[in-house]
C-alpha cells in the first residue's frame, strides 16, 4: 500500500517545479547550544516576523543570544564562536517549544543548519521542521549529554546522520533514532504533504458533500 | 450486534473526521474551521498562487488582522513599514482569494482566538487549525483545535485537510470548590506548574472534574488556551449546557430549529464510560492558589505566596544551568519570594484573558482606586466587540479614574510585535500566555498572571497577594 501511494506522489513529483533537498545522509561538525526548553520566541523574536516570504530569517537567527542590543555579536553565544560551525545544531530538551512559527524552522534553515539534535522536541516546531527538510533528531538523554560534552571538547567532531539506516554517530559512539516511515520517505525524496494531499482532492469532496 | 469500544470525546471527533487512513500514512483529517491571520499566512497564499490552485472551501476560512496591529489610532494607516506591509498582504490575500476578512476597524475585528467564539464559528465537535499556537482556545467548546505551522496553513487552504497523527490521550480531573481571589488562569498555571512546559508533549488534554463544570465558557477558553504551555497539542472541554447557552444566538451560530438539532448532536459529545486515556491527572481545586510565574517558561510558576524553589530543590541536576539562566535573565535569586516586588508594567490582555468577563473581574479591583505611581497599565480588549460591551458598561471610566489606559484589539505587548513592548529590564505582570525571554519586548522581564492578580499589582506597585483586596 505504501509503496503505491509512494508511486503515486513520485509520479506527481517529476513535474514540481520546486523540490526540496533530498536528504540521505550527512556528515558534519555541530554547533553545541547546551540550553533546555530553547522556545521559538528565542529562535527567531517575534518582531523580525514580519516578511511575507519565506527567505533571509537565518540573519536573525537566535537574534537576541547572538548580538546585543547595539547589534554587536555576543562573544561567549556558541554561533559568534568561530570554533563551531557546522549543518547540525545539537539542542537541550525540549527544543522548538512555544509558538507555532514556521519562521523559526525557516531561520535555522536558511542560517545553514539541516539537522537539529535533542532529547525532545515540541510537537509544533518537530511538524513544521520536517514540512521544510530539516531533520528534528531524536536521541537518548545520555547520548545527548556525550554529545555536547564530545562536540565542546573537540569541535572538530565529525557528526554522521544516516537517515537511511536511521542511525547518528559521532566519536565512535553510534545511537539508532526514530522517524515514522512516511516522514522519512518525505525527508529522502524531498516530498511534502500537500503532494499527497492534492492527490486525495476527489475522496476530500466526495467527504465534504456528506459530512455536517 | 457487535459492542463498541468506548471512546473518548477526542477520538469521537478524530474519528469523524478522517478522510483517508492509509498503512504507513498519517490520518487525513478534515478541518471544519480555519483561521487565519496577517503573520503566518503570507507565504501560504504564495504557495496556492505558484501551485495555481483555489482556496478550497472559503466559506469554512475567516482572517483578521490582530498580531501586528497598532492598539492606538487603528483608523490611521499603520505607521511602520512592514507591519503595514503585511497587513496589507493580508487584505490583497484574502480579496484575492475570496476569504472573509475582519480587518482593521471592522466591527468584528480582534484576536483570532476571542473573535472565532463570539461569532459562533467555534462549534463542538468541530475539528479548528489556525496558523497560531493558542487555536487550542477553541477546545473549550468541545472540538479538536491545534495551532499549525505555515506549511500546513497552505495544506488546509488548499485540500481542506491536514495530514496528522493522531496524538495520545490525556484526561485532567479537576475537583473541589476554588478558594476566594482563584481563577481559571490560576488552575491553568498551577496544572502547568505540576507537568512542566513539555509534560503534556504528544498528548491531547481533556480538562473533566466538577471544578471545571461550575466555570464560565470564558473562563473555560482560558485554561484551554494555555493547553500548548505545557506541550499539548491541544486542549478540551465537553460541551454542556453552559456550552450551548454561550452558542445560541451568536452571528454565525446555527439558529432556530437547526440549533436545536445541533444541540442534540452536540449532547453526544463526550467520553465514554469505560474508556480509556494514555495518561491521567487529578487535581484538587483546594489546593490552587492565586498564581504567578517567576521565570522564562510558562511551568515555572508557584503560588504567590510560596517562595522559588532553590537549586538543590530541583528534582533533575540536568536543569539547574537552565534554571539558573532564567533567573539570571528574570533578575531574581532561588529561593526568594515575590511577594512585594516591584512592577514597572501591567499588560491586561491577549488570547488568554481579554475577553468581557477578564476586563470586568478587573474592574471589580479597582473601582475607586487608583493605579500606583510609576506603573504603567495597558488594558487591550481582546475584540471590538469587547471593546464596544466594556465602554457599554462603563468599565472604561472606571479605567480612566484608575489611570488605566484602555487600547483597541489587538495581540499586543503579548508577543511585542508592535509598538507595545516592555522595555529592557523592565518586570511586567501580564495576563498573557508566555513569560519567554524577550517575549513582550527585548530583554523584558514578565510575571504570568491571573487578571486579579495583575489589577491588584497595578493598585499597589507590586507583586500582591489579591486575596488581600478581595
Amino acid at each position: 500500500m505504501l509503496i503505491a501511494c509512494q508511486k503515486t506522489i513520485n509520479e506527481q513529483l517529476i513535474t514540481k517545479q520546486e523540490m526540496k533537498d533530498k536528504f540521505i545522509t550527512l556528515k558534519s561538525t555541530a554547533v553545541p547550544l547546551s540550553v533546555e526548553n530553547i522556545d521559538t520566541d528565542q529562535i527567531i523574536p517575534a518582531r523580525f516576523l514580519k516578511a511575507t516570504t519565506r527567505e533571509g530569517f537565518g540573519d536573525n537567527l537566535f537574534r537576541d543570544w547572538r548580538y546585543d542590543s547595539s547589534n554587536n555579536p555576543i562573544k561567549e553565544f556558541v554561533l559568534n564562536q568561530s570554533k563551531y560551525s557546522g549543518k547540525i545544531l545539537v539542542g537541550g530538551k525540549n527544543f522548538g517549544c512555544g509558538s507555532s512559527r514556521e519562521h523559526a524552522a525557516w531561520a535555522i534553515y536558511d542560517y545553514g543548519f539541516r539537522v537539529v539534535i535533542s532529547s525532545f522536541f515540541a510537537d509544533i516546531f518537530k511538524n513544521n521542521a520536517l514540512n521544510n527538510g530539516l531533520l528534528p533528531l531524536v536521541v537518548s538523554d545520555k547520548f545527548l549529554k556525550g554529545l555536547f560534552e564530545t562536540i565542546v571538547v573537540n569541535p572538530q567532531t565529525e557528526v554522521i546522520v544516516d537517515l537511511e539506516n536511521q542511525k547518528v554517530s559521532a566519536d565512535g559512539i553510534t545511537e539508532g533514532f526514530e522517524i515514522n516511515k512516511y516522514k522519512k520517505t518525505c525527508m529522502i525524496n524531498g516530498y511534502d504533504d500537500i503532494d499527497y494531499l492534492l492527490s486525495l482532492n476527489s475522496e476530500i469532496r466526495a467527504f465534504d458533500l456528506v459530512h455536517s | 450486534m457487535s459492542i463498541q469500544k468506548p471512546k473518548t470525546i477526542f477520538e469521537k471527533i478524530w474519528d469523524n473526521h478522517v478522510v483517508k487512513k492509509a498503512e504507513g500514512y498519517p490520518d487525513a483529517l478534515f478541518i471544519d474551521r480555519h483561521f487565519i491571520h496577517e503573520v503566518t499566512s503570507p507565504q501560504a497564499f504564495d504557495g496556492l498562487r505558484k501551485r495555481g490552485i483555489q482556496v478550497f472551501s472559503t466559506s469554512r476560512t475567516s482572517a483578521t488582522a490582530d498580531h501586528n496591529v497598532p492598539t492606538k489610532d487603528q483608523h490611521l494607516p499603520i505607521k511602520e513599514a512592514m507591519s503595514r506591509h503585511q497587513v496589507e498582504t493580508l487584505r490583497k490575500n484574502c480579496a484575492e482569494f475570496g476569504v472573509e476578512l475582519y480587518d482593521l476597524g471592522h466591527p468584528y475585528q480582534g484576536i483570532v482566538h476571542i473573535i472565532g467564539p463570539e461569532l459562533g464559528l467555534t462549534l463542538p465537535g468541530m475539528t479548528i487549525v489556525c496558523g497560531d499556537s493558542h487555536t487550542s482556545t477553541h477546545g473549550a467548546f468541545g472540538n479538536i483545535a491545534f495551532g499549525i505551522g505555515t506549511s500546513e496553513v497552505e495544506q488546509v487552504l488548499a485540500t481542506q485537510c491536514i495530514l496528522q497523527y493522531k496524538p495520545k490521550t490525556m484526561k485532567i480531573e479537576i475537583n473541589g470548590t476554588l478558594s476566594k481571589g482563584v481563577v481559571s488562569k490560576d488552575i491553568i498555571l498551577y496544572v502547568i506548574s505540576k507537568i512542566s512546559a513539555s509534560g503534556a508533549t504528544g498528548y491531547f488534554v481533556e480538562y473533566a472534574g466538577d471544578t471545571i463544570r461550575n466555570l464560565s465558557m470564558e473562563a473555560r477558553m482560558t485554561i484551554c488556551n494555555m493547553s500548548i504551555e505545557m506541550g499539548a497539542r491541544g486542549g478540551l472541554i465537553a460541551p454542556d449546557e453552559i456550552t450551548f447557552n454561550y452558542i445560541k444566538g451568536r452571528k454565525f451560530a446555527p439558529q432556530g430549529e437547526l440549533f436545536d438539532k445541533k444541540v442534540a448532536e452536540w449532547k453526544k459529545l463526550a467520553t465514554d464510560e469505560g474508556a480509556v486515556y494514555d495518561q491521567v491527572l487529578t487535581i484538587n481545586a483546594e489546593d490552587i492558589g492565586p498564581m504567578i510565574t517567576y521565570g522564562t517558561n510558562p511551568g515555572m510558576g508557584m503560588r504567590v505566596s510560596d517562595r522559588i524553589p532553590t537549586i538543590e530543590e530541583l528534582k533533575e541536576i540536568s536543569e539547574r544551568t537552565s534554571f539558573k539562566k532564567s533567573l539570571d535573565y528574570m533578575g531574581l535569586e532561588p529561593g526568594s519570594q515575590l511577594l512585594g516586588k516591584a512592577v514597572d508594567y501591567v499588560f491586561i490582555g491577549s488570547c488568554t484573558n481579554a475577553r468581557i468577563e477578564d476586563l470586568r473581574l478587573v474592574a471589580g479591583i479597582v473601582k475607586g482606586k487608583k493605579k500606583a505611581a510609576g506603573v504603567e497599565v495597558w488594558v487591550v480588549p481582546g475584540s471590538k466587540q469587547v471593546e464596544v460591551q466594556a465602554k457599554a458598561e462603563g468599565l472604561d471610566k472606571i479605567f480612566e479614574a484608575a489611570g488605566f489606559e484602555l487600547r483597541s484589539p489587538g495581540c499586543s505587548a503579548c508577543l511585542g510585535m508592535n509598538e507595545d513592548k516592555v522595555p529592557v529590564g523592565k518586570y511586567c505582570i501580564s495576563t498573557s500566555n508566555r513569560n519567554f525571554e524577550g517575549r513582550q519586548g527585548p530583554k523584558s522581564r514578565t510575571f504570568l498572571a491571573s487578571p486579579l492578580s495583575a489589577a491588584a499589582a497595578a493598585i499597589t506597585g507590586r507583586v500582591t497577594d489579591v486575596r488581600e483586596l478581595v
